[in-house]
Formats: C-alpha cells, structure tokens, sequence
C-alpha cells in the first residue's frame, strides 16, 4: 500500500484527489459527502459579493455514445451568503480535521476587500486559500475572475495584498484564456503565491439548437459565453500544467486541474509537475463516488510501479518535455501491421491514402482472404494508421536503427551557422587580399 | 378472432430504442470498402446509412437503404443477417458485430413513420413497362424503372400488393403495414399498381404484351403441391401459405385451438407456419421432416424462433397416409422412418428412403403441408417461355427470357439448385432486370433515333 497522501505547499491531505471549487462545493452537505466518499481535499465554490445564478447553467458535449466528453457552464461564484458559507466551512473542517480544506475567493480588485474576505476566510478555519483569476464569464464583466487573471500586473498586485494578510498558503489559480499562461503563471509567483493552480475553464460556446437557433443553454433565448472542461480540455490543461512545470521561475507547487476523471488522468498531471490535481465534471457526470477507484487505481499502479509514495511521481516527465526545435530529427519509427490479429477493416489503409503518406497497401492471398503490408521505404511513422486502428496492439510503431547521428532542429541550424561561418572567413580573406 | 389475431401476432421483436440506436450506430467502425456491404446481395452502404443514424440524418440513412434494396423495410425483418451483412462484420474477430439488421430497421421504421416519399420518379422517357406481380422482384424492378422514367405499371392478383412480404410471411416477423409501405413508395412515384388483377384470367396475356415496351415477370410460386398421399382431402389438412395468409388477412377461420399439429416440411415456411400453429392455440407442434436439420432450408435463427416456441422436431421422418374419422376428421398421421443415402442426390443433398417395416401412427388433429410451392406453369406457357418444370429460363445477365419483350425475376426463376429463394436476392434480381430493360430499350431508340 503506497503513501498518498501530499503535502501541498503545506497544506497536508490524505491523498492527492481534491474535488475543484464548482457546483460540487457549494455547501457544507456536499463537501461532507465528498469527503465521506473518499475525497482528500476540496475547494470550497469561491465566496464573494453573492451573486444571482441564471437559470439553465450548464451544457454537455456528447461524441457519439460517448456522453459529456466536454462540458461548460455560465454559473457564476457563489449565490449564498457569505456567512452561510464560513459557518458550513468551520462546521466542516472541525468534523475532517485531517482533510484539505481550501477556500476559493473572489472579490473586487481592492487591496481591502481582498484583505477582509481573507481574514473571514481563515478565520472559519480554512487551510489554504485559492485566489480565483479564472472565472472566464460574468464575474469577468466585471472586472473578476479572468478580466483580472489575464492581466499579470493585476494577478501581481492582487496576489501580494492578498499576501499582505494572509496566514495560510496562498494558491493563484489561473485563466487559459492568454495566449501564453506562464506570464501570469510567473506574475504570481512575484506577487508571493505559494503555489498555482491550473486550468480554469475555457471560452466556450456549446452548441446551437437546430430548432430553435438558440445557443446550448440559453436563458430566456439568450446565451452567453461559459466555461468548457471535462475530459476534452485535458491535453489543454495538461500541456499548460507542463509548460508551467518547466519554467524556470514558476518554482512553486502546481495543482493541476482540467478534465482530470480517472487515476491515470492524475498520475499524468503528476509526471508533469502536478503536486495535486482536482476534479469537477467527472464528479459532475457520476457522483463522488469515482473518487475510490481513483485512489484504488492509483495506489495499484504505484505497487505495480514500487513507488512508495504518490509525491515521487510528481515531476518526473517533465525533463522529457522540451521545445520542438530539441527533438532528435534521426529518429525513425514505421507502422507494423500484424494481420494475425487484425480485422481488416481497412481504416488504417484509407486515413493513409487519403490523408497521410500512401504507404499502406491492400492485397489477397491465394485464398482471397485479404490482408495489408506497410511499404516502410515510404512511412514516415506519423502514428495515423495506430490511431485510427479499433484493435489494441494490431498496429505498433517499430523504432529503426537510426542511419544518421542523433541531429535536433537547434543543432543542425546551430551547425549551419557554424559552416556558413566557415565559408565566409577564407572568403573574407580572398577579399583582403589584393 | 381478429383480436385473437391482433394480441397473438404482434411482432415479436420490438425495434431498437434511440439510446440503443445510438449506441450501435456509434459501435460500428465506418470500416473502408467494407466486408458488409459485399456480403449485401443488393449492396447497401451498410456503414455509410449506420453513420446517418449515428449523426440523426435518419431520412438520409433510410433513403442509402431503399437506394440500393427498395425493399429494405422488409429484409430489415426477414433477411438472414447472420449469413449475409452481420456475418461478414469485421466486429466478428474483435468483439461481436454489429446490429446490422435491427439498425436497418431503425432508420426504415423511421422513414415509414414519417411517410415521406423517399424518391422522385424519371423525367419521363414515353416508354410503358408492365411488371406481373408486386412481390419483393416486381416491386424493386417497378422501382428502378420508375426512377429511369419509364411509365410502369403493376398488375396484381392479390387484393394488395407486396406478393409474399405482404401474405406470406407471418405477422410477427413481418407486419402487413412494412411491405405495403413499400409498395406506396412506389405509388408517389407515379408507379400505377393495378390490383385484384389475374394477368390470363382478368387480362389477356398478350394484350399486355401489346401494350407496353417491355414486360418483368416476377409472379413467384403458387399454393403447396399435393403431398401424394391418402387422406390429404380431410378436414384438419391444411396449406401452409393458405394458413399463414389467413391469419395475416384476418380471415383465419381454421380450428387449431387446442389440437395436435404436424407440420410436413422444414423449410422457412414450415417454420412460419408451425410458430403460427402455435398462436393459434395448438397444444402442441411438430414439424416432421425426411431429411435431418443440417439438409433443412430454414434459416438457423428460424431454427431457434421455433424451439423458442416449443415447437418439436421429428427428424427422418416422412408422412405416409393421413387417417380420419367417419366424420372426415383427421384423427391421425402415419409416418415412416427414413434414413440418408450418403450419395447426394440432383439437388446436392443426401437422398431419403424409407426404413421398411418402420411405420408408426401419430394421433394427430390437423396435418399442414408446407413442402414447397406450386410452380405457374399456366402463365409461363401462356407466353410461350421457355422454362425447365415451371422455372422460367432466362440469361443470367439480363434476367432476359426466351422472349425478347419479358423479363423475368423473383422465385419464378429460382430452382434446381440455383440461387436464392431470399426477399433479398429477388429485390436484387429486380433490379438487374429493370437495369437490363432500360439498357435494351435506351439502346433500340437509340438505333431508331
């Protein structure tokens, strides 16, 4: 049985699963349930000014069966009392003394509303704080939430008043609405945050109804752009975790979040730098419940891996997660296909022909049965044909023994440059010479 | 009687659900130059109409399949997917195939549903075709030649058309409002179906022959031939398709509530009408057969509707004379028991003799013959065709008779051992026909332009 539990940025939890501040933190009876179940932390849905929520608030994104593959909603922080809020999160803390605690907090950018709603916040007994600069729809009209997080001065400034108060560890969570999330990434770590937390919801718009031409949802036939997460933002949300990780200056813990729903999706975010991660719409779409196979899930695969505890995976992909220009242009991979086991379906021969590099070809044998070969002079080892396959290991990217020395983009232009060099100078003496 | 009908020979199997559509729709694997659709007699695009009901164009998926089978509502029901479409799914390797069949259905109940016309007729081209006959063959050829343009006529004995989808096949696997359908599709297209109509009895053969440009004989088979015994005159002796259109007209007026069956043959309609039996309130059905299962023409899932049903097989066993009372009722069966020559016989199959001395008497209260169907010899010759003991000759490529004018498809061109007595494949030889017609006749005026 391996150790899950983390100590995130010195907020300590009995494992790594931490619901996100959303609908399903918004009272006291869920984060008990939550934690009931199995959940090691949980982000209280962010306090405020109390806001009036629309009706219709959320839309789902359905791929074929597949139901809620993405999901984005326009409700806003919380439509209940502060008071009511504090006084269900001291109730809280003192019934799971030893689970993570962490309230979200939303306020004008004011150096004393930010200092106030934080004394309030701590003195219900949170044990850690997550500044909400994400919020991507309404509060951001008004000048919260992501209109604040896109702008690094004001996470900057907004982040150190918050510090200035503060006892307990400080998370800035973070917009992906920017095009580049480590300038704000960086910005908080200078206004003093003791960690980050990442992605928030993206700009979205679900759908339209082909009935009534109304956006998907709308509110009295009028819509407005939501937040979009669950397992369709994750490679977004785990690329700008990444990117974060390997950023020389943001050398604080990541909490990682966006489309997290399985222990594999955590162990993951953890490889590339997550401390933590939190999960909404896989709560959303089953109930707290799947938090058990996540902490069975994951402490198997850390047995199977002989990792002692959860906090050694964290950042060990990272190294491997580098520019385009450092990749090594001499390796080679091909497509192999092994007709034993496949079906002929032929999905890997038309995606090839029509929309890759032709290389895989149809024949029959003396018996007519059909079967396919991969011309390998002609692959380029893109994995295409492996994609689209419907059967697991029928189609395996083979590594070849490389022809040239290992050779990235960087060094073969650095080593042009260098030869470039070379040619000028004798010519350069040719010219001095009369 | 009619409610008896109603309650008992409801269809058996309920359509898919939309969730249970979606789910398998969006199973299928869109597989390139697919196994399924060579499997298809009439080659429908079977992944290009599943992907229409997976992204909910399910007008356009019903229209991909009555494109290429103008009787697809029908063999959605009726068609043996697991030796055709469903056999030949990639998914058999992987995990199990595709719901072929049901999904079909899906998307065809739909369109019957809506009642749309799913195609529009030809510019007209001046030419008039005549089909004899609005079963599966006749309504396919119809079709096609109505979408070239040709001004087409059905003549039709029946009271409605659709030949044996709409009277031969009983209601719980194939509803009577599934084959009419298809035959209205037809109707919006200008097709003109003329029924209650006995080309040779009600019309002249040759003035229809006169009349138009070209002429599809697709009139199929006849009653249940003679079983050549004693006693097939008693009261309790009845035709298995005479049966089977009873019960789907609501004509019915037989006595089987409560009696003891034996149903003589074993082939698709031996089992219809032996499931029927069973609906009608018999005690109990046999189906006895001379020969064993694996020479039997029924399909495998038919097989197993009748087990499910209770129906009893008797293997190797041959009826002999039927035995009545005073009364003219027949009260038993004597059979005899066979046994298999291992040598095959004309028709590929082993050959049957009776066992000497191995007669037994069932007591029985009605005996159906289901043993194949009658040929029309009298309207083959009526046109002077050639044929081979009633089936029509004709060039496999154009379905071309050995008169020039006539075409021919359907069961009237099935036997001695070649093709397929399926609704499919006469939907299919319809077509051929009906493609065969019109490059005849596109070709003479042609020559006389």
């Amino acid at each position: 049985m391996a150790d899950l539990s983390v100590d995130f940025a010195g907020i300590r939890s009995p494992n790594p699963f931490w619901l996100a501040s959303a609908p399903p933190t918004n009272t006291g009876y869920q984060v008990q349930r939550a934690f009931e179940a199995g959940w090691g932390g949980a982000v209280w849905k962010t306090l405020g000014n109390p806001v009036i929520n629309t009706t219709a608030r959320f839309a789902g994104l359905h791929l074929g069966a597949q139901r809620v593959a993405g999901f984005n909603n326009i409700e806003l922080i919380s439509d209940r009392p502060v008071e009511a809020n504090l006084r269900e999160i001291y109730e809280t803390k003192k019934r799971f003394p030893n689970h993570a605690l962490i309230v979200s907090l939303m306020v004008d950018p004011k150096r004393e509303a930010w200092h106030e709603i934080v004394k309030r916040a701590e003195a219900a007994g949170a044990d850690g704080l997550e500044l909400n600069f994400g919020c991507p729809h309404g509060m951001a009209e008004r000048g919260m939430g992501s209109a604040s997080g896109q702008v690094p001065a004001l996470v900057e400034a907004q982040t150190g008043w918050v510090k200035e108060a503060a006892r307990t560890p400080v998370i800035v969570k973070l917009t992906p609405n920017i095009t580049d999330i480590t300038s704000t990434a960086v910005a908080a770590v200078q206004g003093g945050a003791d960690a980050i937390s990442l992605i928030n919801t993206i700009n979205s718009l679900m759908g339209v109804d082909l009935d009534s031409w109304n956006t998907i949802p709308h509110v009295a036939g009028k819509g407005a752009h939501g937040g979009y997460c669950g397992p369709a933002v994750k490679p977004i949300a785990l690329n700008m975790v990444a990117e974060c990780a390997r950023h020389p200056e943001v050398n604080v813990p990541i909490s990682g979040i966006g489309g997290v729903s399985t222990w594999k999706d955590a162990a993951e975010f953890m490889l590339m730098g997550a401390a933590g991660v939190q999960v909404c719409t896989a709560a959303m779409h089953h109930g707290f419940r799947i938090v058990e196979d996540m902490i069975d899930g994951l402490n198997n695969y850390l047995d199977e891996k002989r990792i002692a505890r959860v906090s050694e995976l964290v950042g060990r992909s990272v190294g491997k997660y580098t520019n385009w220009g450092d990749l090594d242009l001499s390796y080679r991979i091909v497509a192999r296909i092994d007709n034993e086991t496949c079906i002929n379906c032929n999905k890997c021969h038309i995606a090839c022909e029509d929309t890759s590099h032709q290389c895989i070809e149809r024949h029959a044998d003396e018996e007519g049965q059909p079967f396919l070969t991969v011309r390998e002079e002609d692959c380029v080892g893109c994995n295409l044909c492996s994609i689209v396959c419907p059967v697991d290991g029928v189609i395996s990217m083979v590594e070849l023994p490389s022809e040239a020395e290992s050779m990235t983009w960087n060094e073969r232009q650095t080593a042009l440059a260098l030869l470039a060099k070379d040619r000028e100078e004798p010519s350069a003496k040719e010219v001095a010479q009369p | 009687m009619n409610d008896m009908l109603s309650r008992n020979f409801a269809e058996v199997h309920s359509g898919l659900t939309p969730t249970e559509a979606m789910d398998e729709s969006n199973r299928c694997l869109f597989c390139y130059d697919a196994p399924c659709i060579k499997a298809c007699p009439t080659g429908i695009d079977i992944p290009s109409f599943i992907r229409k009901i997976a992204t909910g164009n399910l007008k356009g998926s019903a229209r991909v399949i009555m494109e290429a089978n103008p009787v697809g509502a029908t063999c959605s029901r009726v068609c043996p997917t697991e030796q055709l479409c469903e056999g030949a799914c990639v998914l058999n390797d992987a995990s199990k195939p595709i719901l072929i069949g049901m999904l079909q259905r899906y998307a065809t109940d739909a369109a019957i549903r809506s009642g749309e016309r799913l195609f529009a007729p030809g510019p007209g081209n001046g030419l008039k075709v005549a089909v004899i006959g609005s079963g599966p063959a006749g309504l396919s050829a119809a079709r096609e030649l109505a979408r070239f343009g040709y001004a087409v006529t059905i003549y039709e004995a029946k009271e409605k058309p659709g030949g044996l989808d709409t009277y031969g096949i009983v209601s719980f696997r194939l509803p009577q409002d599934v084959s009419l359908w298809e035959a209205d599709q037809l109707r919006t297209m200008g097709v003109e179906i003329r029924t209650g109509v006995r080309v040779g009895v009600d019309l002249p053969p040759e003035k229809l022959l006169a009349e138009h440009d070209a002429v599809v004989l697709a009139v199929g088979m006849g009653r249940v031939p003679a079983l050549g015994i004693q006693g097939e005159q008693l009261k309790g002796v009845y035709d298995a398709i005479e049966l089977i259109e009873s019960t789907k007209t609501g004509i019915y007026a037989g006595d089987l509530d409560g009696a003891r069956v034996v149903v003589i043959g074993a082939g698709n309609t031996a089992i219809d009408a032996a499931t029927c039996a069973v609906r009608l309130g018999a005690e109990n059905v046999k189906i006895a057969y001379r020969r064993t299962r694996s020479e039997m023409t029924a399909y495998d899932f038919e097989y197993r509707f009748a087990k499910e049903e209770g129906v009893e097989f008797r293997w190797l066993t041959a009826p002999k004379r039927i035995i009545g009372d005073e009364s003219g009722k027949v009260t038993h069966l004597e059979c005899v028991r066979m046994k298999l020559f291992p040598e095959a016989g004309k028709d590929g199959r082993a050959v049957p003799v009776p066992i000497e001395g191995s007669e037994f008497r069932m007591e029985v209260d009605a005996v159906i013959k289901a043993i194949g169907q009658t040929r029309l010899t009298g309207l083959i010759e009526s046109y002077g065709l050639e044929h081979e003991r009633g089936v029509v000759s004709i060039d496999p490529a154009t379905y071309r008779t050995s008169h020039p004018k006539i075409y021919a498809a359907g069961d009237v061109v099935f036997g001695q051992g070649c093709g397929e007595a399926t609704v499919v494949s006469a939907a299919q030889q319809g077509k051929l026909a009906a493609y065969a017609i019109h490059r005849e006749l596109n070709q003479q005026s042609a020559e006389t332009a």
